[in-house]
């Protein structure tokens, strides 16, 4: 038979492509005829072929097997990767044959047998060549060991119109010149990436394709898509989708890009509800050509493979749960409803703002079995996820409350997010029901969602249906999905069991020897959604949850005084302006103070003099500043007084561990990373982990960074950098992220800030790194009581800074109005953005 | 060893001259005019086949700093001593049976006007190199990299911005402009740059000649710093405070002071000497330059010895008490 153009091998400049990979070879297709393909082999130059291991690596339309080239650069030794290009694609042969979904999983098949692959094998697959990889897989699952798919889709969810590209794509005249006669729909594929790809790279994508005639199968290809029934390929790809139950036992990698216009997340939903215990990453930002535009993806997928030779891969199941079983906890609601029989006419809550409102247990017990009954019999189901974007009050506290008790998992993404953070989340958390007040069904009518979409009125509605009570869900049920603050890349969501909830719970309880006659002033938010589990009142008082520093001090007496309070949790942004405005308050509210008995100053790190300052105002009041974070809380704890006499400077004292929590720090290599072994040794400088039974479950659909948090068993690393003394306390220097790689080492900034802030001309100060990571330089960002003027700092003061960090390098430091901070707790500095500031300042002329 | 210097008259020639000598080995000095060093010396120009020849009898290696290294001039008189000129010496180096070659070079040779923030040292490129003095050193720099061979081990030292002690190419001008009121910075001087102390250029250049053979140097282009950058504004504070005046407290945009140093290149074509700005010029005094400098103190086993600090103490220290 004639061949149209034979295979060949790609040019040899193509930015990535080695020569050495690319192989042709010579295999029957499914009619038998004889075939040549182009494929990448990183075992193309050994004599010896036998693997551990192989990635069969399958491109979809229109790519090739270049989109694997860092794949094949980055496998190791003992891993062989196969990228194959597809008949009448890439380089491989033009035979002129139209090749069906059902054809290419069986050329594909001869193809494996041709090259002798019959060892392990792990499918990897992008696009259209998800479903062939698929195929493949199921005719091979003797020797399938797991599964890898890159935005695909093997059947179009309910509801969803097909990919509007494609079908665009597809429409009648339109597809022959968009796909073959034109270059148009090569060129919308490579700029379906993020803007990373280079013009070469996206050539190199094209170089295959330069005429029309090497374009058929492109068009062909985009035929194939079985959108309509009776579709030639209809039965094949539905019999793909359906046999995806027999990868029960088969480990699952799925890692999407969520900016697809093609394979949105509605794709990803699909995939996952088809094979629930497949791993996910979502990569934020990254569009179609997911591995193009997230450099983490390869490293991330051959870190998976290594875990599955290991053969303990990180699974959904608890981090906690592989080291012991932990004690079965009280219920979530059962403090509400022991407070509700025990004492049904006293105050559970008090909402401070509007026309302000006072709810009895009993009323609040009522109200959570009531919605609890009503939105389950209006389809939210035990394990659905339920957004709720109402704002902390007595409605936010009934709903979540009643998901619980059904065993759905509410998704709490707060207005400290900004709006675009809130969106993103939301996507990223793919909520099945929305929850919302007017505002929040506005941001939310862009996410897809299957099941309700309901006002804080419609609630009101739904309460009053009749209907049976759901029964009991078990406490391993995911109860919250709550966000990063994303002072260090997008906020990433974290998932907590009740069991977990519970715990938190407990550690609070037990450690404030919290008892129902206290009551809880809540003005840092998550505090008010525990008062009722622990059976303890609380009140939230009058202020804008998303400014923190709006906390009037007449705001804060007054709520105090609603109920009595005894423990005050607020951020250090809300207390600083508590004391900026304690002057308008009357002599009695400023007694309201007098019931305080512990005040928490948390979310970020406090300055001592705003300590001793609010101590004057609440002088009944222990003070203690907790450190935690989105992932545990509390971790621990440090009171005023210690504080006040530690001489140290070098990071911030956030004291010794609480609630049976265990502290070691992960030491740092010249290049930063936190390589080193646990240790408790004193002064040694590292990542800080913690081991806790109240800590979170795993991260949301972000399994790498799962993985990466969680690689010593049951511990949580947390991203903060610090060290130990000897007597266990811990002080904190900085963010991972924000480390100064130098090439003398690396440099935490946390120490040096506070020791230039002792400068009269200093109000804040933040140490950034600028250049490549090994060899960057310390710069100092200011800003100044003082009128100094912006932009460089003048050499004589610049010396001053200096003079007080001796021991470190300072190429620069600039002056700004104010640093840039997180919305949530107004307080951390965005060091990231600093430094690409500081960078763009310091380049100069561009 | 002994070791042929060329191009000793200058600042740099003459401390490495010292250097070397100091650390034991015999020098000798070749420039065209008397040098004054207490060393074997032949002089001649650079092109000069019979006078090279006779300065490279007997000698082991060769540092060759001879150059053209002012910012304008003819296009001719630049590829003549920095083209021809290397080329001759390392083919008379090679036929004098010398083992080592140590080429000066310049971090401009790889340089095509972006800011450099870290690089290491990246291949020489006369086609995007900027100006003609850029354009022949790199071109040179191609010809002693593929000159190396087992027998002789090659070697591109890049300097950045050396400065020290009696220096006119860049202390001296500024400090010139400064007395006559006519110093200004560009752009605020926010550009981060490297420099380098004489001293320690001179140390780094002793570290090639005896690291030459050894497998992470021969054959390499390594770019030479303090590993100290600093912001413009704040060297020539430093600069001019050193020489007793005071500070630059103006400041002109980028765009006037590249227009202007063009206007000024083609007005001093006519003249014999150098302007006091060009485009060139301007856009290194705008433009971040700062270098990776892991790679050349691991293979040179070199670091440097005289700090910033202690080098403006020293710049200090000699105004007020000014060598002859």
């Amino acid at each position: 038979m004639n061949s149209l153009a034979p295979a060949t091998l790609p040019p040899a400049d193509l930015p990535g492509l080695e020569r050495s990979w690319s192989r042709l070879v010579d295999a029957p297709d499914h009619s038998g005829r004889i075939c040549t393909w182009h494929l990448l082999d990183s075992y193309a130059q050994r004599s010896d072929q036998n693997a551990r291991l192989t990635l069969l690596c399958i491109h979809g339309n229109p790519t090739w097997s270049y989109l694997w080239r860092r794949l094949v650069e980055l496998a190791p030794s003992d891993v062989r990767v196969v990228a194959v290009d597809q008949l009448e694609m890439g380089f491989s042969e033009r035979t002129g044959t139209t090749r069906r979904l059902a054809n290419r999983i069986d050329d594909l098949g001869a193809l494996t047998e041709q090259l002798g692959i019959t060892g392990p094998v792990v499918t990897v697959a992008h696009d259209w060549g998800g479903p062939i990889s698929l195929g493949w897989a199921q005719n091979h699952l003797a020797q399938l060991v797991g599964v890898v798919l890159l935005n695909t889709a093997v059947h179009q969810p309910a509801g969803a119109s097909a990919p509007t590209l494609i079908r665009l794509a597809r429409s009648g005249p339109l597809l022959e010149f968009n796909t073959v006669r034109t270059t148009a729909f090569l060129r919308a594929t490579t700029a379906l990436s993020g803007s990373r790809m280079s013009k070469q790279t996206a050539k190199a994508f094209r170089a295959p394709y330069a005429s029309s005639a090497r374009r058929t199968a492109i068009g062909a290809f985009v035929a194939d898509i079985p959108l309509e029934p009776g579709h030639p390929s209809a039965e094949t790809l539905d019999l793909i989708a359906s046999n995806m139950a027999n990868f029960a036992a088969v480990p699952m990698l799925l890692l999407w890009g969520p900016g697809d216009p093609v394979f949105s997340d509605l794709y990803l939903g699909d995939l996952m509800a088809r094979i629930p215990h497949a791993d996910v990453h979502r990569y934020e930002g990254a569009r179609h050509l997911v591995s193009e535009d997230d450099e983490r993806v390869f490293p991330d997928l051959l870190r998976w493979v290594s875990g599955l030779e290991r053969g303990h891969q990180v699974d959904s199941s608890p981090v906690t749960a592989a080291v012991t079983q932990p004690p079965r906890r009280t219920r979530l609601w059962d403090g509400l409803h022991e407070r509700a029989e025990r004492t049904p006419s006293a105050t559970a809550l008090v909402e401070m703002s509007g026309a302000g409102r006072r709810v009895t247990w009993r009323r609040l017990a009522d109200t959570v079995d009531q919605l609890a009954a009503g939105l389950h019999s209006r389809g939210v189901k035990p394990g659905d996820r339920v957004s709720l974007l109402i704002p902390p009050g007595a409605d936010l506290i009934a709903t979540v409350y009643a998901c619980w008790r059904i065993g759905a998992c509410v998704v709490i993404a707060d207005a400290g997010l900004g709006v675009k953070g809130m969106r993103r989340a939301l996507r990223g958390a793919a909520p099945d029901h929305v929850l919302a007040i007017t505002p929040g069904l506005a941001l939310a009518r862009t996410v897809r969602i299957r099941g309700l979409r309901c006002s804080v009125k419609g609630l009101a509605e739904i309460a009053k249906i009749e209907a049976p009570m759901p029964p009991e869900p078990p406490e391993s049920a995911d109860a919250v999905v709550v966000f990063t603050s994303g002072a260090t890349g997008p906020a990433k969501g974290v998932v907590y069991r009740q069991s977990q909830v519970a715990g938190t719970r407990d550690v609070l309880r037990q450690h404030y020897a919290m008892t129902s006659s206290d009551a809880i002033v809540a003005a840092f938010a998550p505090w008010a959604v525990f008062g009722p589990t622990l059976g303890v009142a609380s009140v939230i008082p009058d202020m804008d949850v998303t400014k923190p520093r709006t906390l009037q001090a007449v705001a804060l007496a007054d709520a105090t005084a609603a109920v009595d309070g005894t423990l005050l949790w607020a951020s250090p942004a809300a207390l600083t302006n508590v004391i900026a405005t304690a002057g308008e308050l009357s002599p009695s509210q400023r007694h309201s103070f007098d019931s305080l008995r512990l005040v928490l100053a948390a979310g970020a790190p406090v300055p001592v003099q705003l300590l001793h300052e609010i101590q004057q105002l609440v002088p009944n009041a222990d003070i203690r500043t907790p450190y935690g974070m989105t992932e545990v809380l509390p971790v621990s704890e440090v009171s005023l007084p210690e504080i006040a006499i530690a001489t140290e400077i070098n990071g911030v004292l956030v004291g010794a561990p609480v609630g049976g929590v265990e502290i070691m720090i992960s030491a740092l290599d010249d290049e930063g990373r936190a390589g080193g072994a646990l240790t408790l040794q004193a002064g040694v400088t590292g990542e800080i982990c913690v081991k806790a039974g109240h800590m979170r479950d795993r991260y949301d659909r972000l399994w790498a960074t799962n993985d990466l948090a969680s690689r010593d068993l049951g511990w949580h690393r947390t991203g903060d950098v610090g060290h130990l003394e000897t007597s266990g306390r811990l002080w904190v220097e900085g963010r991972m992220a924000h480390l100064i790689v130098t090439a003398g080492g690396p440099v935490t900034p946390v120490g040096i800030e506070q020791r230039i802030q002792q400068l009269p001309f200093v109000q804040w100060a933040a140490a950034v790194g600028i250049g490549p990571a090994g060899n960057q330089q310390l710069i100092i960002v200011i800003t100044s009581p003082e009128n100094i003027s912006h932009g460089l700092l003048d050499f004589d003061r610049v010396q001053l800074v200096r003079e007080q960090v001796p021991e470190f390098d300072i190429a620069a430091v600039l002056v700004r109005k104010e640093l840039p901070v997180d919305i949530r707790h107004n307080s951390k500095i965005d060091r990231a953005e600093l430094s690409n500031w500081a960078n763009s300042i310091l380049a100069g002329h561009r | 060893m002994r070791v042929l210097v060329t191009g000793a008259s200058g600042l740099l020639g003459a401390a490495t001259a010292h250097a070397i000598a100091s650390r034991g080995h015999e020098v000798v000095v070749f420039q065209r005019r008397a040098s004054g060093l207490p060393y074997d010396e032949v002089r001649g120009d650079i092109t000069d086949v019979e006078a090279l020849t006779r300065a490279m009898v007997g000698v082991q290696a060769v540092v060759h700093l001879a150059a053209k290294v002012s910012i304008t001039g003819a296009v001719a008189e630049f590829e003549r001593v920095n083209i021809e000129g290397t080329r001759l010496a390392i083919q008379v180096a090679k036929a004098a049976g010398a083992e080592r070659f140590v080429y000066v070079s310049s971090p401009s040779v790889a340089h095509s006007g972006a800011p450099i923030i870290g690089d290491g040292a990246l291949p020489a490129d006369p086609l995007a190199a900027r100006g003609a003095y850029s354009r022949t050193k790199a071109t040179a720099e191609l010809l002693v990299l593929a000159s190396e061979n087992p027998g002789f081990a090659v070697v591109a030292i890049r300097p950045h911005l050396v400065w020290g002690p009696g220096d006119e190419q860049l202390i001296g001008r500024i400090v010139t402009r400064d007395r006559a009121g006519r110093l200004f910075l560009i752009d605020h001087g926010v550009a981060l740059i490297d420099t380098t102390y004489i001293d320690n250029a001179a140390s780094s250049l002793v570290a090639a000649v005896e690291r030459a053979t050894d497998p992470t140097v021969r054959g390499r282009a390594l770019v030479v710093t303090n590993g100290e950058p600093r912001t413009v504004a704040e060297l020539l504070t430093r600069i001019t405070r050193a020489a007793g005046l005071s500070a630059p407290d103006r400041s002109v945009p980028f765009a006037a002071a590249y227009g202007a140093g063009r206007i000024a290149e083609r007005m001093w074509q006519v003249r014999d000497s150098e302007p006091p700005l060009t485009g060139f010029l301007a856009e290194q005094l705008a433009t971040a330059h700062w270098f990776d400098q892991r790679q050349t103190r691991e293979s040179l086993n070199w670091a440097p010895s005289v700090s910033l600090d202690e080098g403006f103490q020293r710049l200090t220290d000699w105004y007020q008490h000014p060598h002859p």
